[in-house]
């Protein structure tokens, strides 16, 4: 069982991309622009990437509306030569980037026009993920080319599962390039005899059933985005090899409790198996007390020999409240332990619960230090 | 219709949901559609087939029938339905259509999903409904109106066409007194913003809001003037250290700042709490709370939250 060294990672100037992943409200948004801010006041030039963050923590980083830019983080101590830029993400407009640049004028306004383009680039299951690493990408470049930034902090989408933020570039790239899409191009390109009867059927009972406008107009964008097809590929090739590069830092994020806790032996497992870079486990939000030598059955016993007694009803009500403290204490330490002895080669770090919400820069800064105590 | 953030127990609460629904002599069907399993989880049952299944019988002594809906094998099953195309399907199936369709095109997707549900809420059996109630375990907030409101979307696209029929049969179900959306959540910030978002939406697609479900609530041991003083961090230290003196607790005073910050956390985060359960009331909404068991979620917790939404 070793130990995360934050502080390490974030100095090293061989370390260019972080990216923190992990199930759904674990604090992934928090610690990425908690180690963001660390960074730059430690003078590294560094460019936040956030997705779908809490208002309050949007706020705190004056990020108030989402343009898709980078934009920097005023109150940042730059004594160290640092900086730090912030954005949020709009999947639809990186999407309409994308098509801009790699269509010519009036196809890439017809398939921005198409209603099945609008429907993939706002609401697919994957889009998100994949205008995530899209937007990692284009990071990326800008920082190689301008050396605005020398570290790029990615937080991942809120997925139901972490693992769909690795699956999604590739599922979105296999759909595109699927052999039904190639199908429905066959009747725009000609020599129908080529489709086979069952094809043929098969196209006769989707007219039928949706309606020939409908498949026309999935024709119609098909057919428009043929030109990008090979460029989708290569794209989510080309960002998946920039993960597995050594200058990218993934770090996984859990909460103490079981599913996340699960989510995150997951992805760590995923990592290895995918070659890419895990540099640890966050095990965030760990209850803590400073008093761990009362008990919870202690406490407990002695709020009810007060009310027994009739006596300091306040005095039972906070051995009460540390009772319940303490019940968290102890079952998140024998999880947190767990999942450390389950995964002895992982370095960890534990970072304590707060009571309140993050909502400026020395809340962020508060996690940095806890990050790295 | 039970929606919610992740994380605030949507699930938990569309089965604890059905579970009051049925009474003596009912039969109420429990969905989902997220292709999680979650209700085989915690009905602690292997994986849910595309079958409707009994999976428990109510405290009340009806049963509650669970199906988790697959959308490939519904669009099969629609096909076979309303086309008879047994084989056709197939042959759709095998050049990619059908993952196509229910994957890429997220509008078939949900279209499917709520295609079921409306079949499932007028199915016949033995000359009455086929059930009495059908819970819907269904997308988060974030997904709930336009997962609704599909149907709308594609009576736009389909202007003509079985497709375009069936669209609006489903919008008038849903839109009718006979559909009602739960919204469960939290007392945090990002649960109740996306619910007031969710709210606003669903509203506005002329959708009916049946109650907000504040899942996970804790009671406090403080009473209101005791969290005004800790928030204060003014709590009476020397009461405080005379109290836990004759309860027998060795006092230190490391231990009585421990204490006392942990109030000042506690009433901090209750103050939080109550921001937003204002927010929530400001909706003007019914709003049931569920309290939080603190030993997890089994079948008997499930008829103790069975028992609380009932009452």
């Amino acid at each position: 069982m070793t130990d995360l060294d934050v502080d390490a990672l974030i100095d090293d100037t061989e370390t260019r991309i972080i990216i923190t992943c992990g199930s759904g409200g674990v604090g992934k948004t928090t610690t990425a622009a908690a180690l963001g801010l660390r960074a730059a006041e430690r003078g590294r030039k560094v460019v936040v990437l956030t997705i779908d963050p809490a208002r309050r923590l949007a706020q705190s980083l004056g990020l108030t509306e989402l343009d898709n830019t980078p934009r920097s983080v005023a109150e940042v101590n730059a004594v160290n030569g640092g900086r730090l830029d912030a954005m949020m993400l709009d999947m639809k407009r990186t999407f309409d980037e994308v098509v801009l640049a790699h269509a010519t004028p009036e196809k890439a306004e017809q398939i921005l026009a198409n209603p099945f383009y609008q429907a993939l680039s706002s609401s697919f299951a994957g889009t998100q993920e994949y205008m995530a690493m899209e937007k990692l990408g284009q990071l990326h470049k800008q920082a190689e080319r301008t050396g605005d930034w020398d570290l790029i902090v990615v937080d991942t989408p809120p997925s139901r599962s972490a693992l769909d933020f690795l699956d999604a570039p590739e599922r979105l790239a296999s759909l595109l390039e699927g052999r039904f899409l190639r199908l429905l191009l066959a009747p725009a390109r000609g020599p129908l005899r080529l489709m086979s009867a069952g094809v043929n059927m098969a196209m006769s009972v989707l007219n039928k059933v949706l309606g020939a406008q409908v498949l026309t107009d999935v024709q119609t964008f098909v057919a428009a985005f043929d030109t990008l097809f090979g460029g989708f590929r290569q794209r989510a090739e080309q960002t998946v090899a920039l993960l597995r590069e050594s200058h990218t830092a993934f770090l996984v994020v859990a909460s103490p409790q079981n599913d996340a806790l699960r989510e995150a032996s997951y992805f760590t497992e995923r990592l290895r198996e995918e070659g890419m870079p895990l540099a640890g486990v966050v095990l965030n939000r760990v209850t803590t007390t400073h008093a761990p030598e009362l008990s919870a059955e202690r406490s407990l016993a002695a709020a009810e020999r007060l009310d027994e007694a009739d006596k300091s009803p306040l005095a039972a009500a906070v051995l009460r409240l540390h009772a319940d403290k303490m019940h968290q204490v102890v079952g998140d330490h024998k999880r947190a332990d767990r999942f450390r002895r389950g995964h002895r080669s992982i370095p960890t770090v534990e970072v304590p619960a707060l009571a309140d919400d993050v909502h400026d820069l020395t809340g962020l800064r508060q996690i940095g230090e806890l990050l790295t105590a | 219709m039970v929606t919610g953030k992740g994380g605030t127990g949507k699930t938990t609460v569309a089965a604890a949901m059905a579970l009051a629904l049925a009474e003596q002599g009912k039969r109420i069907l429990l969905v989902e559609v997220e292709g999680r399993q979650g209700l085989a989880q915690l009905f602690d049952v292997p994986p849910l087939p595309y079958v409707e299944r009994r999976i428990a019988v109510g405290p009340g002594g009806g049963e509650v029938f669970a199906l988790a809906v697959d959308a490939e094998a519904a669009l099969l099953e629609y096909l076979d339905m309303y086309y008879h195309l047994g084989r056709a399907g197939k042959a759709l199936d095998k050049v990619g259509a059908i993952d196509f369709v229910t994957t890429i095109a997220p509008g078939l997707r949900d279209v499917l999903l709520t295609g079921k549900v409306y079949e499932a809420t007028r199915r016949k059996a033995h000359g009455r409904l086929a059930y009495d109630a059908v819970v819907l375990d269904a997308p988060p907030t974030g997904r709930i109106a336009p997962f609704l409101n599909v149907n709308h979307e594609v009576a736009d696209l389909a202007k003509v066409g079985p497709i375009r029929n069936q669209a609006d049969a489903i919008m008038g179900m849903l839109r009718s007194d006979v559909t009602r959306i739960h919204l469960v959540t939290l007392l945090e910030e990002m649960p109740v913003q996306e619910t007031l978002d969710a709210v606003e939406h669903l509203e506005a697609l002329d959708l009916r809001i049946g109650s907000i479900v504040v899942n996970m609530v804790r009671n406090s041991p403080l009473d209101d003037d005791a969290l005004a003083l800790a928030v204060k961090e003014k709590l009476p230290t020397t009461e405080i250290s005379k109290g836990l003196r004759s309860a027998g607790v060795a006092v230190s005073k490391e231990l009585v700042a421990t204490l006392l910050a942990e109030a000042h956390d506690h009433a901090v985060r209750v103050g939080l709490e109550r921001e937003n359960r204002d927010r929530i009331d400001a909706l003007g909404k019914q709003v049931t709370e569920l309290a939080l068991l603190p030993e997890g979620i089994d079948q008997g917790a499930l008829f103790d939250l069975a028992e609380e939404l009932g009452a």
